[in-house]
């Protein structure tokens, strides 16, 4: 009845709707205007909104923020705004008009279904608003929230549109709304279609809905649109199926445990349940014997056994239904949805392979120092993970005095490498020089270093994670689309790693140090006789090892925590990277590195949520991988490789 | 074959003589209330991980192999007869519970009890497989051995065979023993993530007995456990076969030239000793209280390296004795009971400084002290080695001398 009435009224105020100007509409529909429903406002509101009035946005807005009124002495339509004692009054056409009492004005209160409506007929304004950042506003706030009402409007604000991007949006938005809302099928299908594998994550948004299903449960096959015919036992549960059948009310419910015990418990009569002892109910079969015995009696209601229960599965088929009606909708959507998938898939892959580099790039940093230590020298340092951390903390102190970050990381990689090259330099010539050739003992006595090490730092810095910021400039990450990007904190490491491998090809292959030091890593009685000192190579080659820790460490400490605890997560790792690469070697290094980091990113595609379980399996593949290369990836060959 | 068995390892005598000693006056001073529970538990515990440094000793005194994962079978010792502890304590808990309830309880309800009460920490409600063996004692006590056994076999035969040996083995071990922390850390792993196995110290079926009693049982029978291994690792290194380990560890390659299947040899050394320090952890768990993964970490079993090589490598006694006096120290500097040393500028509070100590010791050891405390006894009866102008070289190349290797 409201609703005929409605349209009697539409109809009654079609004729005054010609009207020109906001003012003019307004005035002619006064009386709709003051008594503004939902049901029948809108065809003012259309006015407005198609009126090509420019104030018509200004009205409508302060219509919804109860800043229009009507002045009770003639009827005529004001932007008022409170001020003491009353309101001062702007026309229509937005000259002042004086001010006025509170008493002389009725200020009109939309309710909130007319505020929803001025409100989607404002967004036609704002989309063709002059200011192009409150164009992008408006754009975003429908991508965020797309309803059918922002088809139209937005429609209508694309053919005008100055700015290109702007426009590019618009259209984009656009036939994402079509896809979703439009009333006409071959509309949204050849929406669909004219995105083909696009990446974007709003085309994913925009196209899932469609494809949302909901479990049936019918006799017949029903008229929906169908995605799939489910059988019980293969695509669900039988349990599943059977609440579906109850839940649809197309068979009883079974009967729970639960309820069986209630039941029981409520029919105990003399120690015993339907003729059978209280005693012998500790099983489930004496259970069902005695509800079926106070079924026979009829105490208790009669519930589905479970040959009941399969016959109802069988008499009944079980649907996937589309919530969207119409098939040709789902079917293309669904194909574009496939043929995303397959680009995603493959652009997830490419992801996968950056940050399997950015992760080998790290392991690298961390285990070239070791590479050299161990792989050169033949010396285990198990306090190379202190040295690690010694270089974050080097980082923090450096930030402590010099607050620019960008001074502060260039300050502290050569300070932690001179830190780190100390202290190596010390430890060499305090313990390691003396327990050569007892590879054993050198790993025994660098542990309690490592030990001691990791308790002074603790007892210095404290237990909790301490800050080591980068620049600014390496905020952010490099998005190539939706699916790819890689952030420059990561990119800076690969340079850095990328870095420190030239620097070591350099220093080993052209300079007068390398020469020697390969010179006493082959033989170094050999290497003394021709007059070069093997200790003095020893100690700069532990301390350029060490040094490289340092600088792995502030490079380590930008994206992780800087705790005590830092090097120990990485030590590992570390072995682990130059033992399967191949000592002595730093492309051995390098290799192993890539296959520890990517096979790590590779595990985790399986598992994405779980981390513990990529590296539990990571290490057990390198136990197996040992087996089959037990001197790694790059081995070294004839008398170099000792034993 | 002319003198006794006994006659021939005097150390043995005299470390039984000591145990029994011992045992007989921390039973006497619990008894009388001189000792407190706790302490008993700690020195039966010390026990336990002495028993775990003579396996240490053996495998890496005297066989040679650095392994840095026998911590890891320790643990998992642990966790087996953990898993009988916790199911059955928990079996009786639920079957209370239920028996109030209206209706005798049926097996099915008893187990739904058991998991949920179990597993409710980690968010799942069904028994895993994994503890399909949990309600019989038997057969946990069986897996107990069998379950290290087997993992340490697999291991070895893997590592063994391909010639890992060295350092290598030590990191292999290692990534070993942080492969299986890690896999116990996950929350479906079904032993309870990081919360690991607790309630331990209960036993079910001795809710009458104080933990007075329970202590010192478990004392008698770390104890008892001990002397057992002692004299079976005594008399296994004292015959033909210690001679042959001993040659593996001073010159592998010229062992297997001889004839002998080396790796055979260290395949059946890695397993017996896993089994024994699993038989410690199964031990020392029901004494802690608590088990989880934290205890499987690679320090965990880096410190028992580092017991043996303070107690003194190739004597079993040295790695007793390095055992009972580190951890001992160890958990009276940490327990903070150490008086704290004011330096003016700063002050040594032990419970920070312990590590510090501790790894500086360790180190001090392996350079000026490479036979530990032991050496001690050495000097005392009068043993020296024969002066080869040098100090003796690791135990890759033990037979040789700094000069000769040099070269």
């Amino acid at each position: 009845m409201r609703i005929l009435l409605a349209c009697l009224l539409a109809l009654l105020c079609a004729a005054p709707l010609r009207a020109e100007t906001a003012a003019e509409i307004l005035t002619a529909n006064a009386a709709l205007v003051e008594k503004a429903s939902r049901q029948t406002i809108a065809p003012v509101i259309d006015a407005l909104g198609a009126s090509g009035d420019p104030t018509a946005a200004a009205v409508l807005e302060a219509w919804a923020n109860k800043g229009l009124g009507i002045r009770k002495s003639d009827g005529l339509f004001f932007l008022i705004t409170a001020n003491e004692g009353g309101y001062a009054l702007t026309d229509l056409a937005g000259a002042p008009a004086g001010e006025a009492a509170k008493s002389d004005i009725t200020e009109l209160k939309p309710n909130a279904g007319v505020r929803g409506m001025i409100a989607t007929a404002l967004v036609q304004f704002t989309l063709s608003d002059p200011d192009a950042a409150k164009r992008a506003a408006a754009l975003d706030s429908i991508a965020k929230d797309p309803k059918p009402e922002a088809l139209a409007p937005l429609r209508a604000a694309i053919t005008n549109e100055p700015d290109a991007t702007l426009k590019a949006q618009k259209q984009r938005l656009e036939r994402l709304l079509t896809l979703r809302f439009d009333p006409e099928s071959t509309a949204r299908i050849a929406a669909i279609n004219s995105f083909g594998a696009d990446l974007g994550l709003d085309l994913r948004g925009a196209l899932n809905p469609l494809l949302a299903t909901k479990k049936l449960a019918a006799a017949e096959p029903p008229t929906a649109n169908i995605a799939q015919e489910l059988k019980p036992g293969r695509d669900l549960s039988e349990a599943e199926a059977y609440d579906l059948l109850v839940s649809a009310n197309l068979a009883p419910a079974r009967l729970t445990i639960e309820a069986a015990r209630t039941a029981l418990i409520a029919n105990l009569a003399g120690g015993a349940v339907g003729g059978i002892p209280l005693a012998d109910l500790n099983t489930q079969a004496a259970r069902d014997r005695a509800y079926t015995a106070l079924e026979a009696a009829g105490t208790v209601p009669q519930a589905a056994t479970d040959d009941e229960a399969a016959a109802a599965l069988k008499a009944h088929h079980f649907y996937d239904i589309y919530i969207e009606p119409d098939p040709g909708v789902t079917t293309a959507a669904a194909a574009a949805l496939k043929s995303i998938g397959h680009k995603v898939a493959a652009m997830q892959a490419a992801d996968l392979a950056l940050d399997g580099l950015s992760l080998a790039s790290i392991y690298f940093l961390a285990a070239i120092g070791l590479a050299i230590t161990f792989g050169v020298m033949g010396v285990i340092n198990m306090a190379h993970g202190e040295f690690i951390t010694m270089g974050a903390y080097t980082g923090y102190v450096v930030q402590l005095y010099v607050p620019n970050y960008t001074a502060s990381i260039l300050i502290a990689l050569p300070l932690a490498f001179a830190v780190t090259f100390a202290a190596g330099v010390a430890m060499e010539r305090l313990v390691i020089r003396h327990l050569y050739k007892r590879p054993l003992e050198t790993l025994l006595a660098t542990f309690g270093i490592s030990i001691a090490l990791q308790q002074i730092l603790k007892n210095v810095f404290g237990t909790q994670a301490r800050p080591l910021t980068s620049p600014a400039w390496l905020d952010g990450a490099l998005t190539l689309n939706d699916v790819v990007s890689i952030s420059y904190i990561r990119i800076a490491i690969f340079v850095l790693a990328l870095l420190f491998l030239t620097f070591f090809l350099w220093l080993m292959k052209r300079t007068r140090l390398g020469l020697e030091v390969r010179a006493v890593t082959q033989n170094p009685t050999m290497a003394a006789s021709m007059g070069i000192n093997p200790d003095r190579i020893n100690m700069l080659t532990f301390g350029l090892g060490s040094g490289i820790a340092g600088i792995a460490g502030v490079a380590i400490g930008l994206f992780a925590k800087v705790t005590s605890e830092l090097g120990t997560d990485y030590i590992v790792q570390s072995f682990m990277t130059v033992v399967v690469g191949g000592v002595g070697n730093i492309w051995g290094a390098l290799a192993g590195a890539t296959m520890i980091g990517g096979l790590q990113k590779l595990i985790e595609v399986f598992n994405p949520s779980n981390t513990l379980a990529a590296q539990t399996y990571m290490i057990l593949f390198i136990i197996l991988f040992i087996q089959f290369r037990p001197r790694g990836i790059i081995a070294l060959k004839g008398r170099a490789a000792g034993d | 074959m002319t003198r006794s068995f006994f006659l021939r390892t005097p150390s043995l005598l005299i470390f039984l003589i000591c145990l029994a000693l011992f045992t007989f006056a921390t039973t006497l001073a619990a008894h009388y209330g001189l000792m407190s529970t706790s302490f008993v538990k700690t020195l039966g515990k010390t026990l336990c991980l002495c028993l775990a440094a003579l396996a240490m000793d053996l495998i890496w005194g005297y066989a040679g192999i650095l392994s840095l994962g026998h911590m890891a079978f320790f643990a998992l010792g642990g966790y087996m007869i953990g898993m009988w502890l916790m199911y059955a304590r928990t079996e009786e808990i639920v079957i209370t519970s239920l028996a109030n309830s209206g209706l005798p309880a049926t097996p099915e309800e008893i187990q739904q009890g058991i998991a949920s009460q179990i597993f409710g920490v980690v968010g799942a409600s069904d028994l895993p497989t994994i503890w399909a063996f949990a309600h019989s004692l038997p057969l946990q006590l069986f897996l107990v051995i069998a379950l290290p056994g087997l993992l340490a076999l697999i291991f070895g035969w893997l590592a063994f065979r391909s010639r890992v040996t060295g350092v290598y083995l030590s990191i292999l071990t290692q990534a070993m023993t942080l492969a299986l922390a890690l896999y116990l850390f996950q929350n479906d792993s079904g032993l309870r993530g990081n919360n690991g196995l607790s309630g331990l110290q209960n036993i079910p079926g001795l809710d009458a007995t104080s933990q007075d009693s329970i202590s010192l049982w478990f004392f008698w029978a770390s104890a008892a456990a001990l002397a057992l291994a002692y004299l079976a690792l005594t008399w296994i290194t004292s015959g033909k076969f210690g001679s042959v380990i001993r040659a593996i560890r001073d010159d592998e390659a010229r062992v297997r030239f001889l004839g002998y299947s080396v790796e055979g040899y260290k395949l059946f050394v890695f397993t017996l000793t896993a089994i024994i320090t699993a038989i410690a952890g199964a031990l020392y768990y029901p004494q802690a209280g608590i088990i989880n993964p934290a205890e499987l970490a690679p320090i965990a079993s880096i410190y028992l390296a580092v017991w043996v090589a303070i107690g003194g490598r190739g004597r079993l006694y040295g790695a007793v004795i390095g055992a009972a006096v580190v951890s001992l120290l160890s958990s009276w500097f940490t327990g903070g009971r150490a008086p704290s040393i004011p330096l003016g500028f700063m002050t040594i509070n032990w419970v920070d400084w312990w590590q510090v100590l501790l790894g500086a010791a360790f180190v001090c050891v392996t350079l000026f002290a490479p036979k530990g405390i032991g050496g001690l006894f050495d000097r005392f009866a009068g043993f020296h080695a024969p002066d080869r102008k040098g100090a003796p070289l690791g135990p890759d190349q033990g037979s040789l001398q700094e000069k000769e290797a040099l070269e």
